[in-house]
């Protein structure tokens, strides 16, 4: 199980737990104010953006080229944006915090 | 095997220049064909904007046959989000549990009664109705409102003679009219209500505002949801084993709807009016002249989609296009995207199979290409299961 807690734009912190799927989806189903993931995790709308906390980049690392094309033209993207659709809910990424863009 | 395939007419122009070019009532455009260019170029509202006189960035121009400004749709930033703020919630409805239930017992009435004839024409007797039936719920009126709807056919501003058709256009704008005109005395709890009570910059929304929204939510959901309902009927009919797929693992329904919407790309193309000379793609744009977003085309692009040509339902990555890109990104995919899920998921409910007995080809006339956008006609029968 990871835990995760996301932060929406309200400042409001939810901490939630996943072991299977994306990091969208497990918004999604925990309510999370702020991700819509429209396209259903295709990479072709950016309703899921999220800022990583520095401190946990590298548990996520870089986005690949079709995700960053897509962040490319957000205005609200900085070094730490990531899609949360593309992100898979593993072990390896438990006790990140995330923030809704 | 020959209905459901949609060929990609800008593929030698897309590789050789980028950009593709059509005449238009004398005011030309020239097309961007490329994906990253055309998300470039939507991007950049302040080189190519949408708030031209009104009519001029559809492709036909409508500027001849209307002079109500489309909102959000014909508005640039930042004028354009404070539009879009006061109907984003509205909009955002049909993800809503009630909505989707409603929805799902119009689209099963609609199957079960197709399901019975020995054959129906899917544009007419299906689509159509369906969109109109479905397009109550977004608006929130009553059911029975859908028989005034369908009976204005396929498209609002087209007629069978005439690809625009200016008195066409005046039956629904004196419904809209009509329509406002009773909600401003007796206001409901529908679409019309929240435009004529929505505030924008601390004013509130003119009439001629809420009809220039209006207009665009009747018109721009219509052909659009009719072609990616019927296109992906002609694809299911010869495609058996992929709704066999689909009734064995309905978690691809996501990610199947967007393929077909990418592959299909209702809505070919979108205009702008450069606002300053630019170049694309080495094509000089000369300021106040047209350019187009070729969604149709960016959905085809080898260096972005591994077999573009074809339906790859479980097309995991799928940075498409065909809702458009940025700014003016469809207001109505929340919508569509939940017609389109429901639909299929009564079809691999109900549908055993479907025979084609009958097409006839719609056809888009761009200058040097020919686009195959969707069917003017297309009989088929439902076979159960
Ligand atoms: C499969 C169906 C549909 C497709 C492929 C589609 C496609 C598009 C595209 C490509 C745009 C961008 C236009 C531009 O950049 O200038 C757009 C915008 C828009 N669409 Fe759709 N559309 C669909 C269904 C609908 C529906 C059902 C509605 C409403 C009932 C709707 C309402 C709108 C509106 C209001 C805009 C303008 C948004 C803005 O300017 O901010 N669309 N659509």
């Amino acid at each position: 199980m990871a835990q995760i807690t996301f932060i929406s734009s309200d400042n409001k912190s939810t901490v939630v737990s996943g072991n299977s799927g994306n990091l969208m989806e497990l918004a999604l189903q925990n309510k999370i104010e702020g991700i819509e993931g429209n396209c259903g995790g295709v990479c072709s709308c950016a309703t899921c953006h999220i800022y990583v906390q520095p401190e946990d980049w590298t548990k996520i690392g870089p986005p690949n080229e079709m995700e960053s094309d897509m962040l490319e033209f957000d205005d609200k993207t900085t070094n730490y944006s990531r899609l949360s659709c593309q992100i898979q809910v593993t072990d390896a990424i438990d006790g990140i915090v995330v923030n809704v863009a | 095997m020959k209905e459901s395939i949609f060929t990609d007419p800008f593929k030698k122009a897309r590789q050789e220049t980028g950009i593709g070019e059509m005449d238009d009532q004398n005011d030309p455009v020239a097309m961007i064909l490329g994906h990253k260019e055309v998300r470039r170029a939507a991007h950049n509202w302040k080189s190519y904007s949408s708030g031209a006189i009104p009519g001029r960035i559809v492709i036909p121009s409508e500027v001849n046959i209307r002079s109500i400004r489309q909102i959000p749709f014909e508005v640039d930033p930042p004028q354009h989000g404070a539009y879009r703020e006061v109907v984003e919630k509205w909009f955002k409805r049909p993800l809503e549990k009630k909505y989707e239930e409603e929805l799902t017992l119009q689209i099963e009435a609609l199957v079960i009664e197709v399901l019975e004839q020995d054959s129906f024409e899917v544009i007419h007797d299906f689509a159509l109705v369906l969109q109109s039936q479905a397009l109550t719920l977004l608006f929130n009126v009553p059911f029975e409102e859908a028989q005034t709807w369908i009976s204005w056919g396929t498209h609002v501003f087209r007629s069978k003679d005439s690809a625009l058709d200016g008195a066409k256009a005046n039956v629904l704008y004196d419904y809209i009219d009509q329509k406002l005109a009773e909600s401003s005395s007796n206001p409901g709890k529908d679409f019309y209500a929240v435009l004529l009570a929505a505030e924008v910059d601390g004013k509130k929304l003119s009439a001629e505002e809420a009809k220039g929204v209006l207009i665009l939510t009747f018109a721009g959901g219509r052909d659009t949801v009719i072609n990616a309902v019927t296109n992906s009927i002609a694809y299911f009919a010869e495609h058996p084993k992929s709704l066999e797929w689909l009734r064995k693992e309905p978690e691809l329904l996501p990610t199947a709807i967007e393929e077909l919407i990418r592959y299909f790309s209702p809505l070919t193309q979108m205009g702008r009016v450069a606002t300053q000379d630019t170049m694309v793609c080495q094509h000089a744009v000369k300021a106040d002249s047209r350019i187009s977003l070729c969604w149709a085309s960016a959905n085809r692009d080898e260096t972005v989609f591994e077999n573009a040509d074809e339906v790859v339902l479980d097309r995991k990555a799928n940075p498409h296009v065909a809702f458009g890109f940025g700014t003016h990104n469809c207001l109505g995919a929340t919508h569509a995207r939940q017609v389109m899920k429901v639909l299929l998921r009564t079809l691999i409910a109900k549908v055993k199979s479907i025979d084609i007995h009958d097409a006839k080809d719609n056809i888009e006339d761009l200058g040097d290409f020919k686009r195959k956008v969707g069917f003017d006609s297309l009989t088929v029968k439902f076979n159960k299961i």
